[in-house]
């Protein structure tokens, strides 16, 4: 009987043979995939069975803090202070709901299991130091967010402001916003009122909605009229009838009031009073294409904006029609764009037509405060010469400046000082409350420091003829240079 | 090769006085001095890792089990002087990890879903076991004493079979009958019937192998066998059917299945078995799996055991498969550490049926290839005493014995890999369960007395009182 025994034998040897096969690709190569499955509940535990990183402003003060709860399946929580004010820059880490934004993004190294930490952390484990996640460093100044938070608070609106000469990002508001401390431990009853709330309090509007421009687009037309030579100059008249109706239509544009001087006006006095006739006429006389061009220049039909959060995508529209594109020059129509984005134009103009790419994580450190790596600032495009930036410059001072300037409430005493406002009308037939916008830069000596985009999202209790981005956005615009400034 | 004591009669003739062959109970010592302390290593681990602190009860724990292990290894020098030296230790070492992960999940406290304390039952059960191990020693003089129990044995083992069937079934079962229960108490009765069968099937084979292997047509290179020995094959495989259908057991319904082919190939030594139970139980798994809805299920959850995490899982699915996979693979090469693993996200089944994916979670591969190591080795040194057993019975139960245990390794961890549908069975001394672990105790007891009579010298000649001196005789 022995030779069946034996064949039985190799039977049972085959059998173990075929587990110890299943045991080396489930644990070696099947292994990353399982640990990291997305219903693998560990990879949760994990993020915070360690003090988790924190993100951090640029004066080196924390935005976040990792709390030791001592909880039986989560050791810590990440908690924020001044959750509202710094939500939109850092988004939310929450052991029930997920992460988001740069908690999102750098969660690796914020909870330290990225590969760049696998020395130090080995090191770590053999000297018995506990585990702990990396930090995060932006580039946000601390008075400027609080200057724009304060300046919004109790309105709907956001807005961004970047250093023009590196693209760094100072400040980055969004209100009605959201305490993501609230909801990062295990209570989501908060989670879900934000997100029951009308006011979307969670939506990131600085870089996630997009709004008509209205009235601050004419810096970019007013730069593919430069580049293109349809008008070489701020002072040069631009034939524009006191009637002006649309191309091939019987549509009369009108401005906002009678009073205006825009009847046959210069670039630079239309730019002052922002006369949509004279604007709709040079979108008209540049076109769809060149308009379009430049737009995209400045970060316009880009779906992959990164900061590293992705943006929303600007859009200059490629397929309207003459009497269309004349409205889209004036940014009505169909043009719509982040508060990034605009923030992006008024930099470029700043600096000298070059624009940075923006970005907000200025370096990574080891749980030593050894710096990982560092951002370093480059150009996204050359979106237009530096005459035009120039005459554009001219323009948004005349703004500012000028008796009859919309941006006069943006002044800065002793400061040179450029903006744009905008009133952008929206809904069917333009019947519901417009956005107040006002986007601007300031400059110290040749220098300029700090580029502005705001939006206002007006509510009923503003008086309608009120709203005009002259008197809702540009004292917030004001209050973000006068912080970066530091006057 | 034959037996030991063969070899030393037939080939070496050099001397004519026997020489004993050693008995290896000084291995077996330093084996299961081992197979005490790794365990204990191991619960120090556990204590440090959870608490910053070793265990309080390390000593009295030390030293139950090693006296434990002594007393076994004792009655063994006794009882069974020339049993193999190496399945006691490892019997002991597999008890003692279980025992340690068994502790360490009682830690897991709330975490676990219905905690509830089981390390000191399974101790306690740990040491009915060893005691039913010692009583087999003792008690059972000759393995060939069980031949003549043939017969009542399989009333037995039917009785064992049937009587989950007629308990009521309780909610934590989930879906399988495969438990007595008595009060508090709860009987797993398959566990016992695997051994108390193959006695059966031993006997009930070493009588007819003959009539099996020899009267039989020769039909397309096949040996049919006669109709009238078919009979008891068919009754098994009926048997094996209406366990599946009545008790929902899968895995137990292929381990007797199973094991029956096999000791109907070994017994006849006809291939044609083979092909016959691959056929039969195809054909049984074929139709029963058209219609028992609890199978399909468990095939489904084989076939995608992520299913259940979907937002609209399938009926009746389980995150168990999904979860144990997931243990295995958190667990990746090294392992987490003991006591360092999150396998309580298995929920309640993580210290019974599913202790491999604890195991696999903190011990990592290599403690996995360790632990499959140890199961095959167990199942080898088992076939070894059957290679070596000078008389049928013995072979068969042997063969028996070591192959069931194989398959139910087999199943079990081969359901809680994924390899195959998971069925509710227990590995065999690590999971949770009473019943297991004084049943394997009691299978490894038998074994042992059959490699002791194996492996135990032939008795001397007897003395002539006129014989010369030795003579030296060369051929």
């Amino acid at each position: 009987m022995n030779k069946p025994i034996r064949r039985v034998s190799v039977f049972c040897m085959l059998l173990v043979l075929a587990l110890m096969a299943r045991a080396n690709w489930l644990q070696g190569v099947k292994a990353t995939a399982l640990a990291n499955d997305k219903n693998n509940k560990r990879v949760v535990f994990d993020r915070y069975a360690h003090p988790r990183g924190n993100i951090f402003l640029a004066n080196g003060r924390p935005m976040t803090k990792s709390t030791f709860v001592n909880g039986l399946r989560f050791k810590y929580k990440q908690d924020w202070t001044d959750g509202e004010m710094y939500a939109p820059v850092t988004g939310y880490s929450s052991q029930t709901v997920g992460n988001s934004q740069i908690e999102s993004l750098e969660d690796d190294f914020l909870s330290g299991n990225d590969d760049r930490l696998f020395f130090r952390n080995t090191l770590d484990m053999l000297t018995g130091k506990p585990k702990q996640g990396g930090s995060v460093v932006t580039t946000i100044d601390q008075k400027a967010q609080k200057a724009a938070y304060e300046a919004l608070k109790g309105k709907k609106g956001a807005a961004v402001a970047l250093d023009p000469t590196t693209g760094a990002v100072l400040a980055l508001v969004s209100t009605p916003s959201y305490d993501p401390g609230k909801f990062s431990g295990q209570d989501t009853s908060a989670y879900t009122k934000y997100l029951d709330d009308p006011d979307k309090p969670m939506l990131n509007r600085a870089l996630r909605e997009t709004y008509p421009p209205g009235s601050t687009f004419k810096i970019v037309t007013a730069a593919a009229m430069f580049e293109n030579h349809v008008y070489n100059n701020p002072d040069d008249r631009t034939n524009t009838p006191a009637r002006y109706l649309l191309p091939n239509t019987q549509q009369v544009l009108p401005n906002e009031s009678k009073f205006e001087p825009c009847t046959n006006a210069t670039v630079l006095v239309a730019m002052e009073y922002s006369c949509n006739t004279v604007f709709a006429k040079i979108g008209d006389e540049v076109g769809k294409d060149k308009l379009a061009a430049q737009a995209e220049k400045l970060g316009f039909n880009n779906p992959k904006v990164d900061t590293p959060v992705r943006a929303a995508e600007s859009v200059f529209p490629r397929d309207s029609d003459r009497p269309g594109t004349a409205l889209d020059a004036i940014g009505q129509h169909n043009t719509r764009v982040t508060p990034l984005q605009m923030a992006m134009v008024a930099s470029a103009v700043a600096n000298n037509g070059s624009l940075m790419q923006p970005y907000m994580v200025d370096k990574e450190q080891a749980p030593d405060l050894t710096t990982i790596s560092q951002t370093k600032p480059k150009e996204m495009s050359r979106a237009f010469s530096p005459e035009t930036a120039q005459k554009l410059q001219t323009l948004m001072q005349g703004v500012v400046e000028s008796p009859g300037g919309t941006g006069r409430a943006a002044q800065i005493p002793g400061v040179t000082v450029g903006g744009k406002t905008g009133t952008a009308q929206h809904g069917e037939n333009n019947k519901d409350l417009p956005y107040a916008w006002f986007i601007s830069y300031a400059k110290s000596g040749d220098t300029p420091k700090v580029a502005v985009a705001v939006v206002v999202e007006s509510s009923e209790g503003d008086n309608r003829a009120g709203i005009a981005g002259g008197k809702l956005a540009a004292p917030v615009a004001k209050a973000v240079m006068e912080a970066v400034l530091g006057k | 090769m034959s037996s030991f004591g063969l070899t030393n009669r037939t080939t070496n003739t050099t001397t004519i006085t026997p020489q004993g062959a050693p008995n290896r109970r000084n291995t077996e010592l330093v084996m299961l001095a081992f197979a005490v302390v790794i365990p204990m290593f191991a619960y120090a681990n556990v204590g440090l890792a959870m608490d910053g602190s070793l265990p309080g009860g390390m000593l009295g724990y030390g030293l139950g089990m090693g006296g434990l292990a002594l007393v076994a290894h004792l009655t063994m020098r006794r009882f069974a002087p020339y049993a193999d030296p190496l399945m006691l230790p490892i019997a002991t070492l597999l008890n003692g990890m279980g025992l340690v992960m068994i502790w360490r999940l009682d830690k897991a406290g709330p975490l676990l879903d219905s905690n509830y304390p089981a390390a000191a039952n399974q101790l306690m059960w740990s040491g009915l076991g060893i005691g039913l191990f010692l009583g087999v020693l003792v008690l059972l003089k000759d393995h060939r004493i069980l031949q003549r129990y043939t017969y009542i044995s399989m009333m037995v083992a039917l009785v064992l079979l049937a009587a989950p069937a007629f308990f009521p079934e309780r909610k934590e079962d989930f879906g399988a009958k495969i438990w007595i229960h008595v009060g508090s108490f709860s009987l797993q009765p398959g566990e016992f019937a695997k051994i108390i069968l193959t006695v059966f099937f031993a006997g009930y084979l070493m009588v007819k192998r003959d009539a099996l292997a020899l009267a039989s047509r020769r039909f397309m290179g096949l040996y049919l066998p006669r109709g009238r020995d078919l009979g008891p094959i068919i009754v098994v495989w009926v048997i094996s059917i209406l366990i599946l259908v009545f008790e929902t057991d899968l895995g137990s319904s292929l381990l007797f299945f199973g094991l029956f082919v096999v000791m109907l190939y070994v017994a006849t030594e006809r291939t044609s078995w083979i092909v016959f139970g691959l056929l039969m139980s195809a054909a049984g798994a074929v139709f029963v799996a058209s219609f028992e809805s609890h199978v399909q299920t468990r095939v489904n959850a084989w076939l995608d055991p992520m299913a259940a995490f979907s937002p609209h899982p399938p009926d009746g699915a389980t995150e168990q498969i999904g979860q144990s996979l997931f243990a295995f693979g958190s667990g990746g090469v090294m392992g987490t550490g003991l006591g360092e693993g999150r396998s309580w996200l298995i929920k309640f089944a993580a210290k019974s049926d599913f202790i491999l994916g604890s195991f696999g979670e903190e011990l990592g591969l290599a403690g996995i290839m360790a632990i499959f190591l140890l199961y095959g080795l167990l199942v080898q040194r088992g076939l070894r005493t059957a290679v070596a057993a000078r008389d049928p019975f013995g072979k068969l139960l042997a063969v028996g014995l070591s192959s069931a245990f194989a398959i139910q390794v087999f199943v079990v961890a081969g359901g809680v890999t994924g390899l195959i549908p998971l069925t509710g069975m227990t590995m065999p001394f690590m999971a949770q369960g009473g019943s297991s672990v004084v049943a394997n105790w009691a299978l490894v007891a038998v074994l042992l007395k059959i490699s002791d009579t194996a492996r135990r010298p032939a008795p001397e000649p007897a003395p002539n009182p006129d014989a010369e001196a030795t003579q030296i005789v060369r051929t």
